[in-house]
């Protein structure tokens, strides 16, 4: 059974559709790249997927057993305001809030998983500095760290290299290949194809109002040149 | 008579003090929260709608205005945060009406129905606080002291929420936690604060002891657990410094608070300019 399967959805705001007849699965371990031009509804697809705003009509339907609570998240910009006063170890710790239930601090067990992503995505010497006066490219992996500190199962990405400088969107690529690798399931939007070709599964692209193809990544060229 | 003498030989000025400084420490503690998330505009409406329910508690002579006031401005504290969210007329321009709706009404019942001989002394003291610190019954120090812990312990219980929702709320509700009912958990406590700092600097001015404290901080500190600790400290200092100024100048309670709580900002912001200066060289 799919990790999440979407039936006929239809993706709008204001009660106006922006694409329609949107059917396709996530298994775990696929690695899918959402593309399609600006305006296409890819935003408001992770939006949906997400849980912050409603489909127009279709259904979503997960796994049993899976829900929010696995789930990690990567904005496209940082919707806290500027002068925010947070370290960039609070941050980071703030994404094992959905593991906490009831209690009202972190375990140790979650500290250690904080400290350890933040290792990860080599930002461990930047843990005590003010998130704010961090390059974009840190502020991108602060996120990430977060993300991962959140995601049980699922990571959904909202372009996570636009505006980094090209070393910086390659490692970010690397960093997520290897996530990958490791299990954990992706969905990412992106306006890079090229690098969704070679880095993803699985590709959807959206067109005007509807889905220009969904399938294999590596049977995508051949189906849309034809 | 010095001070002290004076604090010793008149309870209700121990009274005052104690209630004093916990509404300063509670009111400090959401501080950063309401600058951050643009909920200074709800907690600006609500004092007003505290006013509004203060007067009609005075109209009616309740015994202890609490009853009524409380459950009125936490009432509206959910009503706007809802509203806000899902009613055509945005926000904000909802939040300045019910906040100067209630304004009017306040003044209105107040004039048409206290037998006060001395309508603009009341008023002036709803508003501006100037002598009801020092006139506060036992039961409503008490009272004061119980919601102020009850602030406590619930800010302190839901820290991380807070941070997480007060940061990047989408995140917060995208990843399985209940967004929601942490945003109303933070407006029921900005009501009950608001309600408390009323008997200390007056519903006028009941934004600057949130407020204040907490961009004093800012200045210095750069991590949320340092901001709340810190703009915590600097308010009850500044507070005490107040009512201890407003005693020996006989000077109005609330405002000298404030006052005091603007010269921290004063002191912070040169504290910041010369460690700056100290990184620079």
């Amino acid at each position: 059974m799919p990790l999440i399967s979407c039936r006929d959805l239809t993706l709008g705001y204001d009660g106006k559709a922006v694409v329609s007849g949107l059917t396709f699965d996530v298994h775990t371990g696929d690695y899918l790249c959402v593309v399609g031009e600006n305006g296409s509804g890819k935003t408001t697809l992770m939006r949906t997927l997400l849980g912050l705003s409603k489909p127009m009509s279709g259904v979503i339907v997960a796994e049993r057993g899976f829900d929010a609570r696995e789930i990690g998240y990567l904005p496209q910009q940082n919707a806290a305001q500027k002068d925010f006063p947070a370290s960039v170890r609070e941050v980071v710790r703030s994404g094992c809030l959905n593991g906490m239930g009831m209690r009202p601090f972190y375990t140790g067990e979650q500290k250690r998983a904080a400290e350890d992503n933040m290792e990860k995505l080599g930002i461990a010497d930047l843990a005590g500095r003010c998130f704010y006066e961090l390059s974009g490219g840190q502020q991108r992996r602060v996120l990430l760290a977060r993300a991962l500190c959140a995601a049980g199962r699922l990571l959904l990405m909202d372009e996570p290299v636009t505006g980094l400088d090209p070393q910086a969107a390659a490692d970010m690529y690397d960093i997520i290949e290897k996530l990958n690798k490791d299990g954990l399931t992706v969905i990412m939007i992106s306006h890079d194809i090229a690098a969704a070709l070679k880095y993803a599964s699985h590709i959807l692209h959206l067109g005007e109002a509807h889905a220009v193809y969904f399938g294999p990544a590596d049977k995508y060229s051949s189906s849309v040149s034809r | 008579m010095s001070i002290m003498e004076y604090i010793q030989m008149f309870p209700f000025v121990r009274y005052a003090i104690i209630v004093g400084l916990l509404i300063a420490l509670c009111s400090s503690l959401l501080g950063v929260t309401l600058v951050l998330k643009r909920f200074s505009f709800i907690g600006d409406g609500l004092s007003h709608v505290a006013f509004g329910a203060m007067a009609i508690a005075t109209a009616v002579k309740l015994t202890t205005n609490f009853l009524l006031v409380l459950p009125i401005t936490v009432g509206s504290a959910v009503l706007l945060l809802r509203g806000g969210q899902k009613t055509k007329i945005r926000g904000d321009a909802l939040i300045a009406m019910i906040s100067v709706g209630t304004l009017a009404l306040g003044y209105l019942v107040i004039n048409l129905f206290a037998e006060s001989a001395n309508l603009s002394a009341d008023v002036c003291a709803t508003l501006f606080g100037s002598t009801s610190i020092l006139t506060l019954t036992l039961t409503e120090v008490w009272l004061c002291a119980a919601l102020s812990v009850a602030v406590i312990a619930v800010f302190i219980l839901l820290y991380h929420k807070i941070f997480s929702v007060t940061f990047d709320e989408e995140f917060t509700a995208a990843t399985g936690n209940r967004a929601g009912v942490y945003n109303l958990i933070i407006a029921v406590i900005i009501a009950v604060i608001i309600v408390l700092a009323m008997n200390l600097v007056g519903s006028l001015l009941i934004s600057a002891l949130v407020i204040i404290p907490a961009l004093s901080a800012m200045r210095l500190f750069k991590s949320f657990k340092a901001v709340t600790l810190a703009s915590v400290v600097i308010s009850v200092i500044c507070a005490m410094t107040g009512l201890l100024a407003s005693i020996a100048l006989e000077a109005p309670v609330g405002a000298t608070i404030v006052v005091t709580d603007i010269l921290g900002f004063a002191v912070c912001c040169g504290l910041n300019a010369a460690g700056m200066r100290v990184r620079a060289n």
